[in-house]
């Protein structure tokens, strides 16, 4: 990961923000939380709207462990909440001095033996997901079981009501040692991430909003509040069993997606008619009553959307949809139906979605999303006719054909020395990038890729400092990442490559985009 | 030949095997890896039974909790219902129990019930006796079998039995909810209202005949 040897120059033709580039801080202002407000993933606000009220500037809390005993790994810990400004010249007297291993044993007397958090491949893993409820009873865990995990949880619990009550505020990231603590706390639930990757403070956050909504996905925030509203203490696995699979599948597709840190779609890449020719199938064969969104998936990519003129389907919806077929195997056998909750759509209840795979291989999936929860048939019939089109128009021979294509290869953008880009169109909240080709073949090196974009990405967007360009030199590759009013570019060229040669390819790759842009987007949008 | 088009329902908690009976009886194959149903899956399947054409539309529900609440949707205009148990499991046994009592309260017309207790093949581990199942069964007026997704036991026969006690329902029962479809119609549930789909002309001709040629079956 390009880490903290900065070894970078900023480029200022697009703009006077050079010299105002500083080193990171791991602590950032409240307003650091949020994406650039054009960005079209938007984190829930909601929750941190009563912070941006307040004065800022004062470290409210800052507990440090005293805890001597390392090999405890009782980390020492610095707690920042929202209305934290970091200053160099923290008033030691206004810390708290708590020992966290103080804390952990208050809190739980019982079953330590049986405590997952001792094992040592448990602590290796690189990043950790938590859900529990207010009243810290476990409901998730990434990595081993969340029985297991009660002490822990109740760690989480306590750090979050000990500043809410203290200060009615809200605990936002610790970190601690190469830990980041990043929570989320959305009522009636607390999400936590620890994490000893490259993510962001910023980008761990996105990531909990996307396991909130998958949640929410699963169960409607209108259940999940009434739930809890109930009973307190209710244990929400019994409501989430069998949606586990969810969670995991979703945090692994960020890890290797970038779809996710991008807040973008991917489409598959379709010559415009053929796409034509499938939506017009979709909008023939599919103008149903109460049918709000038609779409085809294909290997995780967007093939069409239909969608009723009303209404809009939200990236983070479509990310919830897209990871739903992509967890689920059980739709290859049979026509499905099932509910599904977009929470950005409507997230107190749910659209009830016919899903099918339109070829024998299974790689093509079309899903028809009502209201009308009586629809199944109605519905099995329009996708019948829509598959006899498609088959007639050669519709899923195009899309079979693209698929086995992967993406496109860098070279056929005919620029030397770029290795590997990220373009999103911002309008349209969709992505394209090439396959992944050497010298990054391999899952570490895969991995290493995703964590250089991920830098890049964070240092663009961190909202303290929000660049426009930048151009970045590290030890094995240069970075250039590049964000216009219509798009966001991200490119990693070759170590040796200069800034005059790299603007130069970076202008011929906007070209030659845009000379494909048909193919590899969806620029119209199509409804009923 | 009439054909008797009748909605089945699979109910029973998760894990106990429903999907891989449908899958053994609809498909002809049983997968180590079935994975835990969505919402729920339709099939269809269509046998010849007594002089008649039997088309099963069969709902295959998911047992998890989140999707109890959708039950009602598939059984209440079923005309059967199978109610599969673990027999290795006595607790999805009583879960059955809970399931006749929802049916008893919610449906109205008269349904086939089909009692059976899956994974036979693992009866050395049986925890509900097929004395206790039968005359359970016997007590709500339900067929009864035991099967095996696995080793293919049972299920052609529970199926069937239920075909069969269809038939005798359409002609004994004229308020059974049972209906036949004339023989050119092939489309499933088309009297669930395709009325609403306004086809462009030129389509509309071209998928029928398709449809009917198809439907020699
Ligand atoms: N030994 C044995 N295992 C079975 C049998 N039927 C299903 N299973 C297994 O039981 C598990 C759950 O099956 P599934 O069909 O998904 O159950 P469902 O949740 O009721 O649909 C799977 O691991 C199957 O392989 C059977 O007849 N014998
Ligand atoms: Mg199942």
């Amino acid at each position: 990961m390009a880490d903290s040897k900065e070894a970078e120059q900023v480029s200022t033709s697009e703009s006077e923000q050079s010299d105002l580039i500083e080193p990171e801080t791991c602590i950032h202002r409240e307003n650091s939380m949020l994406l650039p407000a054009e960005n079209f993933i938007s984190i829930d606000y909601e929750s941190f709207e009563n912070y941006d009220c307040q004065p800022s500037g004062v470290i409210h809390e800052i507990v440090r462990s005293n805890s001597q005993d390392k090999s405890e790994e009782t980390p020492d810990v610095v707690l920042s909440s929202s209305n934290d400004e970091f200053s160099a010249g923290e008033d030691k007297e206004e810390r708290k001095q708590i020992s966290a291993k103080e804390l952990a044993s208050a809190l739980t007397e019982e079953d330590i033996e049986e405590d997952e958090t001792r094992k040592p491949e448990w602590r290796a893993q690189k990043k950790h997901i938590f859900i529990l409820s207010e009243a810290g009873k476990p409901i998730y865990s990434r990595h081993g079981s969340e029985d297991k995990l009660v002490t822990i949880m109740g760690v989480l619990q306590a750090l979050v009501s000990f500043v809410h009550d203290s200060n009615k505020d809200n605990i936002r990231c610790i970190i601690a040692g190469d830990h980041k603590f990043v929570f989320y706390v959305r009522d009636p639930l607390i999400l936590v991430c620890v994490s000893q990757g490259a993510d962001s403070t910023q980008q761990l956050l996105l990531q909990l909003t996307y396991v909130y909504n998958q949640v929410l996905s699963v169960l409607t925030h209108k259940t999940l509040v009434s739930i809890f509203k109930q009973r307190r203490n209710y244990d929400l696995r019994r409501l989430l069993s069998g949606s586990e699979k969810f969670l995991d599948s979703l945090l692994s597709l960020i890890e290797t997606d970038y779809s996710f840190l991008l807040g973008a779609v991917r489409c598959l890449p379709l010559d415009l008619q053929v796409r034509d020719m499938i939506s017009q199938s979709i909008i023939q064969h599919a103008r149903v009553k109460d049918l709000v969104f038609a779409l085809i998936l294909a290997n995780n990519q967007l093939v069409t959307l239909v969608r009723m003129k009303k209404y809009y389907l939200h990236p983070v919806d479509l990310h919830l949809i897209i990871n739903l077929v992509h967890a689920s195997e059980s739709f290859k056998a049979a026509e499905s139906w099932t509910p599904i909750c977009l929470p950005k759509f409507d997230s107190s209840g749910y659209l009830q979605a016919h899903i099918s795979y339109l070829d024998e291989s299974c790689q093509t999936c079309l899903l028809l999303l009502t209201v009308d929860r009586e629809s199944f048939f109605t519905l099995s019939d329009c996708k019948n006719k829509i598959k006899e089109r498609l088959l007639k128009y050669n519709g899923l021979n195009a899309i079979g054909d693209s698929l086995t294509k992967t993406s496109y290869s860098i070279n056929q953008c005919g620029i030397t020395d770029l290795r590997h880009f990220l373009y999103k169109s911002r309008s349209t909240a969709q992505y394209t990038s090439p396959e992944v080709e050497a010298p990054y073949l391999g899952t570490e090196e895969q991995e290493r890729l995703f964590g250089l974009y991920q830098y890049l990405h964070h240092r663009i967007h961190t909202s303290a400092r929000p660049l426009k360009i930048l151009y970045h030199v590290g030890p094995h590759e240069t970075l250039l990442g590049w964000i216009t009013q219509g798009f966001e570019l991200y490119a990693v060229f070759g170590p040796l490559v200069t800034k005059p040669s790299a603007i130069h390819s970076i202008n011929k790759l906007l070209k030659w985009i845009k000379r494909e842009e048909d193919r590899l987007f969806i620029l119209n949008s199509v409804t009923f | 030949m009439n054909t008797i088009e009748a909605k089945v329902v699979v109910l029973g908690t998760q894990a106990v095997g429903k999907t891989s009976v449908v899958i053994r009886y609809v498909g002809g194959m049983f997968s180590k890896a079935v994975s835990p149903t969505i919402g729920a899956s339709f099939f269809t399947y269509k046998l010849t039974v007594n002089n008649y054409r039997v088309k099963l539309q069969v709902w295959d529900t998911a047992g998890q909790e989140r999707f109890r609440s959708m039950a009602p949707m598939y059984y209440r205009k079923a005309n059967a219902a199978m109610l599969i148990y673990d027999m290795t499991s006595a607790d999805t046994f009583y879960d059955i129990k809970e399931w006749v009592s929802e049916l008893k309260r919610n449906v109205d017309n008269p349904i086939v019930m089909c009692l059976i207790g899956n994974k036979c093949d693992l009866s050395d581990n049986r925890e509900v006796s097929v004395k206790e199942a039968q005359e359970y069964a016997e007590s709500i007026g339900a067929l009864f079998h035991e099967t095996s997704a696995l080793k293919n036991i049972g299920i052609e026969e529970a199926f069937l039995e239920v075909a069969q006690q269809l038939i005798k329902l359409y002609e004994t029962s004229p308020n059974s909810g049972l209906h036949t479809i004339d023989m050119g119609e092939n489309r499933s549930g088309a009297k669930e209202g395709n009325s609403s789909i306004k086809l462009p002309e030129e389509e509309s001709s071209k998928p029928a005949t398709q449809q009917d040629t198809k439907c020699a079956c």
